[in-house]
């Protein structure tokens, strides 16, 4: 649902035509909410990055310009860093693999049936109704030790007896790819949607084989589904402690850098490190965004 | 048509050059793709179906392995403790931030879509940057604020934060609704003497509500189902989502089960009669353009 939102307006003409004040006017409620409320808590997470603890309350700091904390958190959580993007890679692989026949399906096969179609695509996020941490801790339930799927792979041979699923990188990442695949699905969807057949059977007149024409004429056509969709995945991922956590489906070896902030900020009331880990993840997740973006040329994401 | 059913999944192609005949409507490769989205239609839905079944579980003290069909849960739903009081704050929260966002956001997405202003560029990165975001450093963000400035955690906290994160989806979801109104229908409106106000009100607005009303929907999903925003920005009250965390670690009783399949059903009952609905009034339409 969200992400419709997000690509709707992809092409949406931009066409302003007058100046007024009624814009003015307009505007400047909601900006000013951004500002105080998406602006300031960034100020703010710099700001508490730099202070010191206070010696004498445990939990209380003080203001200061310690810039030593991002190296140490880097020296210390380097690897849940590191860890989280490669989870995100992953997941975003997978979901982008799992998506795109699903997306071409609904979207080109059964553009001749619109009812089946619409409702084809409410099954897609369907998901995003029900509340995430239950569709998180059903999976968790399913691939526990004595679910059907453990069972049935330690039949098989396929793990061993003293085997876990649930707990491991494997698990992580699979609920981060099935907890992010309607947000890949609908992008897709919405430019497969659009997508001319007539390029395809022009391709087609000029006996390009199945491959080809999927590779030079169909996949570039749905780029910008594409790039929305790894973004829409990639990003939340990426920040995701839900999936990765201890009570889901994570255990101590899949720890990521949204956990750390969680435990660093909530539990250990450790705030310069968690703020300086929370401007490390934006930092990079921003320059990824801006070079991704940038290479594939659609500039125009809202 | 067909040459191109196979070649997403079936990537095996027949080495010979030239024209895939027609027959291959038949052929393997067209019954690959339906077969492969039925199957992956029904891998999303597993998780929603076990979370269904298991709200009619007779558990006594955990809700992992089933031990016999009841109806209890649906009908005492407020018995396990904290369910329905979390289950409130949520609606509470997700309604008035609803509102606050629907209203702002739909402030901007007029003046983006009509007016002419200076530091567009700026606006617009400042909304799509919230989207962005990680949801984490929302959370740690806001609750740093919240720390420094003093202000105590609670329901205001959260209504705040989730007010902000649903503004810059509702901005999206209005603007491109603005968009794609025919301009000739306000321009009537005037040419008739209607007054700005009078244009706006009767004109504009009801041909924007649909937008808004998705807008509005949108924004209340997000803010229903936001977890981690809120975790951070909480402090001991309980929504929904952070009930459930909390309850993870000694075991979800079936009456939170009850609560999100409710949710979804009517979630669900709510998206498809829309959809219908809409598919009926097009097919309507173009049958009255037709016959003109």
């Amino acid at each position: 649902m969200a992400i419709t939102a997000f690509t709707a307006a992809t092409s949406a003409v931009d066409a302003p035509k007058r100046r007024s004040k009624v814009a003015l006017f307009l505007l400047l409620p909601g900006l000013l909410y951004l500002a105080l409320f998406f602006l300031v808590p960034l100020v703010s997470l710099v700001i508490t990055s730099l202070q010191v603890p206070d010696p004498a309350v445990f939990g209380r700091y003080t203001t200061a310009f310690n810039i030593q904390m991002y190296g140490e958190v880097i020296a210390e959580y380097g690897t849940q860093i590191l860890r989280s993007f490669f989870y995100a890679l992953l997941a975003t692989i997978f979901a982008l693999l799992f998506s795109y026949p699903l997306a071409y399906f609904i979207g080109v096969k059964v553009r001749r049936w619109p009812i089946l179609q619409g409702l084809m695509i409410v099954l897609v996020i369907a998901p995003f109704f029900i509340s995430f941490l239950l569709r998180t801790l059903a999976w968790k339930s399913i691939l526990s030790d004595d679910g059907v799927v453990v069972s049935a792979l330690k039949g098989l041979s396929l793990l061993g007896s003293q085997d876990h699923f649930t707990g491991t990188p494997a698990a992580v990442v699979f609920g981060l790819t099935y907890n992010f695949i309607p947000f890949m699905c609908l992008p897709l969807y919405t430019t497969l949607e659009r997508l001319d057949v007539r390029y395809l059977e022009a391709a087609s007149d000029l006996y390009s084989r199945p491959f080809h024409t999927f590779r030079t004429v169909t996949l570039p056509l749905s780029l910008p589904g594409i790039v929305s969709g790894t973004l829409l995945t990639f990003i939340p991922a990426a920040g995701d402690y839900v999936n990765a956590s201890s009570q889901f489906l994570g255990g101590s070896s899949s720890t990521m850098i949204g956990n750390v902030i969680q435990s660093n900020f909530l539990v250990q009331l450790n705030y310069p490190a968690a703020a300086a880990l929370s401007i490390i993840l934006m930092a990079i997740i921003l320059v990824i965004v801006a070079v991704y973006v940038k290479r594939s040329g659609t500039d125009d994401l809202v | 048509m067909t040459t191109q059913e196979a070649l997403a999944l079936d990537l095996t192609l027949d080495a010979k050059p030239g024209r895939r005949p027609r027959a291959g409507r038949f052929g393997v490769g067209s019954l690959i793709l339906p077969l492969y989205s039925a199957l992956a239609l029904i891998f999303l839905l597993i998780p929603i179906v076990y979370t269904i079944v298991f709200s009619f579980n007779d558990a006594v003290k955990t809700n992992v392995s089933w031990r016999g069909f009841t109806l209890n849960n649906w009908l005492r739903v407020c018995d396990a403790p904290g369910v329905c009081q979390a289950f409130g704050n949520s609606i509470l929260i997700g309604v008035i931030a609803t509102l606050i966002a629907t209203v702002l956001g739909t402030m901007i997405a007029i003046a983006l879509a009509r007016y002419r202003f200076r530091f567009r560029a700026a606006t617009n990165l400042l909304i799509f940057l919230p989207m962005a975001t990680p949801e984490v450093v929302l959370g740690a963000g806001l609750a740093a604020q919240f720390l420094t400035a003093g202000v105590p955690k609670g329901i205001g906290t959260v209504i705040l934060a989730h007010s902000m994160f649903c503004l810059s989806f509702v901005i999206v979801t209005v603007k491109a609704r603005v968009a794609g109104l025919d301009p000739s229908l306000e321009e009537a409106g005037r040419d008739l003497y209607g007054s700005p106000a009078q244009v706006f009100l009767r004109v504009t607005f009801p041909l924007l509500l649909p937008g808004i009303l998705a807008a509005a929907l949108l924004s209340f999903s997000l803010s229903f189902d936001d977890f981690i925003i809120t975790y951070f920005n909480s402090g001991s009250l309980q929504t929904f989502p952070t009930y459930i965390y909390t309850a993870a670690t000694r075991g979800i009783p079936p009456q939170a089960n009850v609560i999100a399949s409710a949710v979804f059903i009517l979630a669900i009952v709510i998206v498809v009669t829309t959809q219908v609905a809409g598919e009926k009034r097009r097919k309507r339409l173009m049958k009255q353009t037709a016959g003109v």
